[in-house]
Formats: C-alpha cells, structure tokens, sequence
C-alpha cells in the first residue's frame, strides 16, 4: 500500500527542528523525515483488531509538530519508529469488526488503551479515563501514545491502517466525510471544555484560532456556561469563524492583553525591562491584574502560552491544549493559577463530538484536500492554513489524481 | 485700527489659499465662487493689563469688590481653566498668573492664609508640574505646589466631591469638595471662544462624572445649536442650571478673560493675513515654512508646533457676579470672532489644524481630529449651521491613527473596539459608555497618570454628534483611508476628488463655503 511514513533521522530532526516552519520549503522539501513509500499492510492479528479504509485523514497540529521537530522529546519513548502519521480519520472498515460490519463508515479514537493493547486495565483505563492509560508502551503492539505514532497499526496517512473494536464510532448515515474527519478533533474540544470547569458566566481567554481554538470556541459555547469568550486570532478567516462559533471578541495577537484587560476591567502592569522590542528578550510584557476566569492556549507556542498565564485573574485557571512550548511560570505561582493539561479525549466526547459534528456551521472547515503523493503541498498548506484561510487540511486518500 | 470679518468670492484672481491640516498646512486653489470666510483681524491688546486686571476686582460687575470679600479666616479656592485653553497656549506669563498673583495679594492684605488653587480639569488628564508651573508661574507654583495646595481637581476621588443636589430637571449637582465647601470661591477663565465661561467654568470644570453625564451625552450635544451660542445649547442650558443652583450654595467671585486673534507667532504671522495681501516678507516665510515642514522628520515637526506659544493680546478683563460677567465676555468674544454670512451653503471646507483642547503636548488622534472638525469648527456659528441639512463637509486632516498611550489609552480601546462595533453616538452610548466609565483601570490611569478619563472619547465623539446628524456627506482629504473609513466616514485624496464624491449628495454645482480658521472665527448665518 501506499502512504506516507515517518521515519528516524538524527540529522533531518535537527535540521527540523533548527529551521522547524520557519522555512517550510525546507520541511517538505529534502530535510523532511517523512517520505512517500509502498509498504504493507498493517494487521495486528489479535482479537477485536479489524482493517480501516481511510477515506479523509487530517493533518493535525500535532502531526506538523513532530514534522518540524518541535515536539518534546518527553514524547520519544511514546511513539515507535517509522510509523505512518494520521489520527483524524474517517473510514470504512474493510472486514467485520465484532459487532460492525464491513462496510460501516467509521471514525477514531487514536488512543491506544489498555484494551487495544490486550493487557489488565490500568488504574486510569478502569475508570473510563482511557486517555491517561499508563500502558501506552506494552502489550500487543508496539509503543504508540496514538494510531499514528505506531509502528504497528499504521495511520490516516496511508491506503489502510488496523484498528481495534474499542477505537471504533460508527459514524451516522447523514454526516459527510467532510464533516467526520473533524470528529476527533471536535472529541479533543468536548474534552478540552470540560476541562476548562468554566463557571456559570465565567469569562475565558482562547489563544489561537486554528482548528484547536476554533473548536474549543465551539464546544465552550455548547457545553458551558461560559459568559464572555476572546479569541486572539491572527487572520481574517479566523475572526470569521470565530466569531459565527460563538466568540464574543476577536483580538489580533498585539491586542490581546488589551482586548482581555477592556472585557474584564483589570488593571494593567508594565514590568521594567528593556524598551521597545527588546523588551521580548528581557522577558517585560504586559500582565493583568485580574483578567479571565480561564485561559486557554490553543495554540502551544511560548508567547501565547505567555499571554494565557498573564491574562488570566488570581486563581484561575489555565489549560494547555495541544504540547506547550516554555513560558515564564511566575504568573502560575503569584496568582495561585491551577494549570490543567487536556489530552485527547474520554467518556462520551466522541458522542457529543459526532453530534456537533451534525449541528454545527462546519461547511467549508476543511479547505484543502490532497492525495498523498501531492504530501508536500498538503504539509505546506497545512502549515500556512491560518494565513490562507484554511482551518483543516486533509488528504482524501481514495484518491490518486 | 482691525479690520472686520470678511466673506469673499473666490474668482480668477484669487491666490491658492492655505488650509490647514494637521502639523502643515497646503495652498488649496478652490472652485470659483467658493466664499471663503475670514476671521477679523484682530483687536488691539490692551496695554496695561496689570491695571486692567486690578480695575476688574476693584470695580466688578454684580459683586462687591473682591478686597470686601476677603476676611481673616476664611476659606479661599481660586480655580482656573487647565491647559486645554487657549490654543496655542500663551506666551508667559499666562493671564490666568497674573489675575492669580492679584488675587492672592488682596488675599495676603486680608490675612487670608487658608487658600487652596485647584486647575480644573474636569476629566481632562491631570497637567504635570511643569504645565501647572506655565499656567500660574514660578512664583505662585514654587509657594503652593510643594505644600499641596495648588493641585489638579480629581473628579475621582469620592471623598473629596460633595454632591451638593439636583437641579428641578433631576440633573446631580455634584463638584469638589474644597470649592463647594469654601467663603469664596475665585474662578478665573480664558474665553478663547464663545462656548467657554459662564456657568460652563464650575459645573463642569470642576464636576464628577455623574453630574456631567447629564449634559455630554448624544442627546443633549445633538440639541446644542451651537456650542457658540449659550442661549440655544441644551448643554449650555444644563450648566446654567447647575451653575444657578450652585451659586445659592457658594459665593462664585467670576473673573473671565477675552483674547484677541493673535495665534500664530512671528515666524508663522503670514498664516494671520489674506492671501492676496501677504507681501514679500510674508510669501518669503510661507516658502521656507513649507520647504521646512516638508523636510523635517516627522518628530522635530510635531515639537515645532507643539512648542508655539502665540502672542495673545488682552481684549477684556471683566469679575464679578458669573452671568453679568459673561454677559460682557461674549460681547468681546463676538467683536473679535463674528462674520456675517448670508445663507447655508451644500458644502462646508474646514481645515483641521494641529491643536486642539485635548492634545495639547500629545497627539490629535483620529477621534480627536474628528472633534476638532465636526466638533468645534462645525459649530462655530451663530443661527444656522454654514451648511444647509443633508449637505456636505469637506475636512483637511492626515487622520492617522497615532494615539498617546500616556494621555489617551482609552481612546485606543474606544477606536478598536466601540468604533469598530458602532458609530452612532447614541448606540455607543447606550452600549458602552457605562463600561468605560466606570472601568477601574482608566480611574487609575486618570488619577495617578496623566490619561484622560475613560468615558473622555464618547464626549468627544458626542461632540460632533450634531454634525453628524446635520450632514449627509463627510469627507476627510488627505486622510488615512482606514482610520476614516473606521470613522464613518469617507476619504478623497484631492479638494476635486472629495467634491465629485459628494456629488452625489449635493450636485454638480455646489454652493461652497469655507471657513478660513484658525484664527477663530463665529459664522453668523443669516
């Protein structure tokens, strides 16, 4: 089959990582350590494992981040070499998996649990909260946090890839392909804005307005209470979907702390440092006092992670959605701040997920789809999605023209 | 001997004429028949103004002699206009030192010794130490200032505003609290144009927020027609209200000041003449001004006219009962300002210059270019608006959207976000105001800083409200095409350009007036 495999480069996860999207030229052109091969099939011959036809497969920020070598290191014992990449999926099973029949249009839930694994539930798994599993390295596949960063079961990104019965969402018959492949990461949003514990008219703060903020927009406004929500957004598109997906400010990313300061009628402090733009290197932006209830960083990059934990009021709360770049934690221990991880998802997020994936404007969301072998192009776009107006890039694997 | 006001008939012979527009200026040759109105030259000063000064609290008008008010032990507050009056600022010394000098020595003779001086900002920015230096000079600052006693007013500071009632409208009567609480309270006014003094000086000078949203709101400046006549602005009638009710509580000693049209320094005097009339001197002058102002950067430009002081000459000095006194003021301000005009034009051209009362040291920003325009100028006329209903106004102005962060930070948040959602004074009103006003971060910028207060925008958005309502057209020339737009408004990058745009709302064929100021002028429309 064909797909498209990440492999293990010491010299090309440098030179990655030391131009990483500031040349993307450079990402998917010679120094990229991914490449379009013909491999086998997966099968994990196992009980409840079952082959999936990937119809659309996202490209996920996450997936960019391991291409351009920003992802921590933390997270290389995790994933097993050279997978195939891809964990928002939409596909149609290729055989009968347990109680679905071939043929059944499905979506994923790429967390490789203590189920898919064959071993004795951890103590997370046994409480329904399959995200955390502590067994992501063991049993009957290799180590893989997620389908998509294992060796074993393939991913998105190539003609098949294998699944277990306890990964599977059956995906209604009215829902588009379009639609579905934005399942997963609608299912990472539900869990994101539960997470968040936004109280009753609590304001909240959402950095970045790429598909992970856009969606956590959306799933705030239908699972919270949430009062005022402000967006940093960088682009025009952005400010658009933002805002019919339930955002009651847009701010650009040089208005942010004022944007924030003006809805929640704190106070604004200025830390001594160096004048001008140096003052980035001196580490002496602006802070709130006061600010929102919660902040999110949807984005992962230092300075907006910076600006979440400035912007957010004594004893709120922040929460890192997607890997986090460093930031100055003064912020956290002056303001008593409870910072919160979200990862993935649990529970009946998928459920709610498929549902929104029903009722909400998604039409045009996904705005580029790419047959693997144009791969260079879709990484490119997805890389630029934000600027060109794009929130989701796709490759439609069925294709070949 | 001045010479009169004059409407004159652009025809073949008529030179390009300077409009001002921002930092600079340019010729502009206008269409014929354009009636250009000229400001009268200016009355003569007068010369001693020490005695004129001293005559005035010897002799006022309504009042016994100030010396008879005085008495040992009592408590004296004298209050003066801040720094947003005059325009340009003075040369020293300000009149408002010499009257304060006069008066504190009527006060010393009397064995005053409890006196307070309090600049009257209202929610202007606080002025620093050096600004209120300028005002009051060396001498009075260096004997007041380090002893907190000559200080700005904060209409913040809760504990210190007495809220003194309501007028028979419901309006809140509420000022500071060492004014109100005094024997004698000695405000002293620079009448720059016919909308200051009177009871405008007190009730508002030193109010709160809450006693003067009832007359800067949409609604009111909408019905103020105009500015420039007290007798028929619904603000005006709010103040004098409030004045009236104060004047019950407090003894108001009213001194007020008129000025003549010499704004413009010696190097600039040829912006003071006609035209047609500048001689070699002046062409000279208005060539090495142009070539000059082209070619310096941009900061050195802004310092140039920042720094300008005009040579102000002394028309009037008049104390005493409020009313009487400003009587007298307004019939000086209107022999050095009114121009007859006969009938309302389809469009009017205003030349919006660098300065004016609110970015005195700082910077005109968008909102404030716009007061400025449809603010002031629009409203300096007597009877009827220049322009007819539904006609046209043409501005010259740069607009770019520069803000002082120090003096205007909730101007930045009023351009970005209210002017973004709406440009209805009323709407913004109902939707904003209350939150900026009342946002503690502003409050604390305006008391500890040198920002002017939050809500300070909204006014001055309300103050080009009856403009807005009056015209269909508004057209910026030179302007930055996004800050207009964000505006409301529309941009042309010629005189041309902006007539054919309004074409469509006032013909091909327009009647054009422009107002040829500064120096200040009062449109008497017939």
């Amino acid at each position: 089959m064909l797909a498209l495999e990440m492999f293990r480069s010491i010299p090309r996860y440098a030179a990655a990582k030391a131009v990483g999207g500031r040349v993307p030229g450079l990402l998917v052109g010679p120094m990229a350590p991914v490449r379009l091969v013909t491999r086998d099939e997966p099968v994990v011959r196992r009980a409840g494992w079952a082959q999936v036809r990937p119809l659309l497969s996202g490209i996920c920020g996450s997936d960019l981040g391991a291409v351009t070598g920003s992802t921590s290191l933390y997270f290389s014992a995790l994933v097993s070499m050279p997978f195939v990449p891809g964990h928002e999926i939409v596909g149609e099973l290729v055989e009968d998996c347990d109680d679905l029949p071939r043929g059944t249009r499905v979506v994923i839930d790429p967390v490789l649990a203590c189920a898919a694994r064959g071993v004795e539930p951890c103590e997370p798994c046994r409480t329904g909260r399959t995200n955390l599993c502590n067994h992501v390295t063991v049993g009957h596949v290799s180590p893989g946090l997620q389908t998509g960063f294992c060796r074993d079961t393939g991913g998105g990104w190539g003609e098949r890839l294998t699944v277990h019965r306890s990964q599977l969402h059956p995906v209604p018959d009215g829902l588009s392909d379009e639609r579905a492949v934005l399942v997963e990461p609608l299912a990472c949003a539900v869990q994101l804005a539960r997470r968040a514990q936004v109280p009753a008219g609590g304001s909240v703060l959402v950095s970045g307005a790429g598909a992970v903020g856009l969606f956590a927009v959306l799933a705030l406004r239908h699972l919270t209470d949430a009062g005022r929500i402000t967006v940093i957004a960088k682009h025009g598109r952005q400010e658009q979907l933002a805002r019919a997906f339930g955002a009651s400010d847009v701010a650009a990313p040089n208005e942010a702390m004022r944007a924030v300061r003006r809805t929640t009628r704190a106070l604004r402090v200025a830390p001594e440092g160096l004048p001008g733009p140096a003052s980035r290197l001196s580490g002496a932006t602006e802070m709130l006092l006061g600010g929102v209830d919660v902040g999110i960083d949807a984005v992962g990059s230092t300075s907006s992670l910076d600006t979440v934990l400035r912007s957010t009021k004594a004893g709120g709360r922040v929460v890192l959605s997607g890997m986090p770049s460093a930031a100055d934690l003064s912020p956290a221990w002056f303001r008593e701040l409870e910072v919160a991880g979200t990862y993935a998802s649990t529970g009946d997020a998928f459920d709610v997920a498929i549902q929104l994936a029903q009722e909400a404007p998604l039409d045009d969301v996904v705005g580029g789809r790419y047959p693997l072998h144009r791969w260079r192009e879709a990484l490119d776009h997805a890389q630029s999605a934000g600027r060109l107006g794009t929130v989701k890039v796709c490759f439609d694997v069925r294709s070949r023209a | 001997m001045s010479r009169p006001g004059f409407v004159l008939e652009v025809d073949g012979r008529t030179p390009p004429l300077v409009v001002h527009e921002g930092e600079g200026f340019r010729l502009e040759t206008f269409p014929r028949g354009t009636r250009v109105v000229y400001p009268p030259e200016s009355l003569p000063g007068i010369r001693d103004v020490d005695g004129a000064i001293h005559r005035a609290l010897l002799e006022p008008v309504g009042s016994d002699p100030l010396p008879t008010l005085l008495r040992p032990g009592m408590r004296l507050t004298i209050a003066f206009d801040d720094i947003s009056l005059p325009l340009p600022p003075m040369v020293k010394p300000d009149i408002r030192q010499r009257i304060i000098e006069q008066v504190l020595t009527m006060a010393a003779e009397a064995g005053v010794d409890d006196v307070e001086i309090i600049s009257a900002n209202a929610l202007h920015r606080r002025l620093t130490a050096s600004e209120l230096k300028e005002i009051v000079g060396e001498r009075v600052f260096r004997s007041f200032f380090p002893q907190g006693a000559l200080y700005n007013h904060d209409a913040e500071d809760k504990d210190n505003l007495l809220h003194v009632g309501q007028t028979d409208r419901g309006e809140d009567v509420e000022i500071n609290r060492r004014a109100a609480e005094s024997d004698l309270l000695v405000y002293v006014n620079v009448n720059l144009v016919a909308m200051d003094g009177g009871h405008k000086s007190v009730p508002i000078g030193l109010a709160s927020y809450k006693s003067l949203r009832h007359h800067h709101n949409s609604h009111t400046m909408v019905h103020s027609r105009s500015f420039m006549d007290h007798t028929k602005s619904a603000m005006h009638h709010s103040a004098w209200r409030m004045g009236r009710m104060l004047a019950d509580h407090v003894k108001i000693f009213t001194i007020e000041t008129t000025l003549n049209n010499d704004v413009f320094p010696s190097q600039f005097a040829f912006l003071q003449k006609r035209e047609w009339e500048w001689g070699v001197k002046d062409q000279a002058s208005m060539l090495a001004a142009r070539r000059g102002l082209a070619l310096a950067p941009k900061g050195l430009t802004h310092n140039i006219f920042q720094g300008m002081r005009a040579p102000y000459g002394l028309t009037g000095v008049n104390a005493g009962e409020t009313e009487a006194v400003h009587e007298l003021t307004v019939a000086k301000v209107h022999e050095q300002q009114l121009v007859e005009v006969q009938g309302q034009s389809d469009v009017l051209v205003l030349g919006v210059p660098y300065l004016g009362p609110y970015n005195v040291n700082s910077v005109m920003n968008p909102i404030l270019a716009t007061c400025m325009g449809l603010g002031y100028y629009f409203n300096s006329y007597r009877g009827q608006p220049v322009v007819r209903k539904g006609g046209a106004v043409i501005l010259y102005h740069p607009v770019e959207p520069d803000f002082n962060q120090l003096h205007h930070p909730s101007y930045v948040d009023f351009y970005e976000e209210v002017l973004t959602s709406s440009t209805d004074p009323a709407v913004i009103e109902a939707k904003f105001e209350e939150q900026y006003a009342t946002d503690p971060w502003y409050i604390h910028l305006y008391r500890t800083s040198h920002a002017y207060h939050g809500v300070h925008p909204f006014y001055m958005w309300y103050w080009a409200a009856h403009a807005m309502d009056h015209v269909g057209d508004v057209i910026w020339v030179g302007a930055n095409r996004k800050a207009v737009e964000r505006m409301g408004f529309r941009a042309a990058s010629s005189l041309q350009d902006a007539l054919e745009m309004a074409s469509s709302t006032v013909g091909r064929s327009p009647s054009i007036t422009y107002l040829r100021n500064p120096p200040h002028l009062i449109a008497d429309v017939r």
